[in-house]
């Protein structure tokens, strides 16, 4: 095995980098893959909680980087998912804590025994996003339809260019298809026009991925919700396969299936 | 209610066209590090310089920040006037 180091940020907070993080590491361990996710944003850990295994964090990131303890032990076990593993980051350090180089030796050190590294980037363009950037074979960028957030994507996006991590692959996340529909969010078009990068996934708003981290069981788990499938498939893109996009407008509400009745002649 | 008429009547643009427009710019002068003073600097001497050479009609000069895909290109159309038309 020589695992694929694959790298989540957004520069701006807030976008879902943790949980489509969780997510995507949920469903491809559901697909069989051994993963073993990072959580970078150290002082403001998260990746523990929406994957429920915060009560289960002995040793963290920076305990590995100096030495406290081997890479193994602060490697948490997925009871759920046995090819899951969460490497918590700490709470009371900050990111000076660990370098750029401290991460490209840890992937390396774990490259040999697993099938993909999933590292949840914190936000910002500062250490921490250097940090989580190091190690990347690929750099996802998630972003939502709106424009602080696809601004600052674009800044990210120039920031992994110039690092030569690119080109950076794209998810819009918390698309709402209705509101796309009145003119009144961006469209997956319009990001893209705008951006100019690769789209590997579309994630509209869905309540589930909210009850999802209140549970602690990200949607990808059973994967039947909108949000659940759209991370599947985001997984299965990640791994190569061409899997189309789902079609969002088929879940636009109450209104959206009125109107769509009635267009089809009532069939 | 007025709103919503004009909105109705589509006078007022959507507000995802009005992020798309205002997004473009933004990300130009983001990737270019040039903001619109600058750009207008930029244009001037431009001008001034091919007015050394050849006639031109300062107003009918267009240059403008292009995006094409990730990269930035600075489109000029600069009309030439007619020699004929000059004094001799």
């Amino acid at each position: 095995m020589a695992a694929k180091v694959i790298t989540i940020t957004s520069g701006k907070g807030g976008v879902g980098k943790t949980t489509t993080t969780a997510n995507l590491a949920v469903a491809l361990a559901a697909g069989g893959d051994k993963v073993v996710c990072i959580d970078g944003d150290i002082g403001l850990r998260n990746l523990d909680v929406i994957l429920g295994l915060e009560n289960r964090i002995v040793y963290d990131l920076v305990d590995i980087v100096e030495g406290r303890c081997r890479l193994r032990q602060a490697m948490i076990r997925d009871k759920r998912l046995p090819e899951l593993y969460l490497i918590p980051a700490a709470q009371t350090r900050d990111k000076s804590a660990v370098s750029p180089s401290d991460m490209v030796r840890l992937c390396d050190e774990l490259r040999s025994d697993c099938d993909y590294i999933l590292i949840d980037s914190p936000a910002g363009i500062e250490r921490g996003f250097r940090n989580a950037v190091a190690p990347a074979d690929v750099v996802v960028v998630v972003t939502n339809p709106e424009v602080s957030a696809v601004r600052d994507a674009d800044r990210i996006i120039g920031l992994v260019e110039a690092e030569e991590k690119g080109p950076a692959k794209l998810i819009i996340n918390r698309l709402k298809p209705e509101m796309v529909k009145r003119g009144d969010m961006l469209s997956v078009n319009d990001v893209l026009d705008l951006l100019a990068v690769e789209l590997i996934g579309i994630v509209p708003e869905d309540e589930g991925v909210l009850t999802g981290g209140n549970r602690g069981a990200p949607v990808a788990f059973d994967g039947k919700g909108m949000a659940g499938q759209a991370f599947r498939n985001i997984s299965r893109r990640l791994k190569g396969e061409t899997v189309e996009f789902l079609d969002l407008s088929s879940q636009s509400g109450l209104f959206g299936k009125i109107t769509r009745f009635f267009r089809s002649g009532g069939g | 209610m007025s709103s919503f008429l004009d909105r109705l009547l589509g006078k007022e643009p959507k507000s995802a066209n009005q992020a798309k427009e205002r997004l473009k710019f933004v990300l130009i002068h983001d990737r270019t590090d040039l903001s619109t003073g600058a750009l207008q600097s930029l244009k001037d001497e431009l001008i001034a310089v091919i007015s050394k050479y050849v006639e031109i009609d300062p107003n009918d000069v267009r240059i403008e920040m292009e995006q094409d895909g990730r990269e930035q290109r600075l489109l000029a159309d600069i009309p030439l006037k007619q020699a004929q038309r000059r004094k001799k």
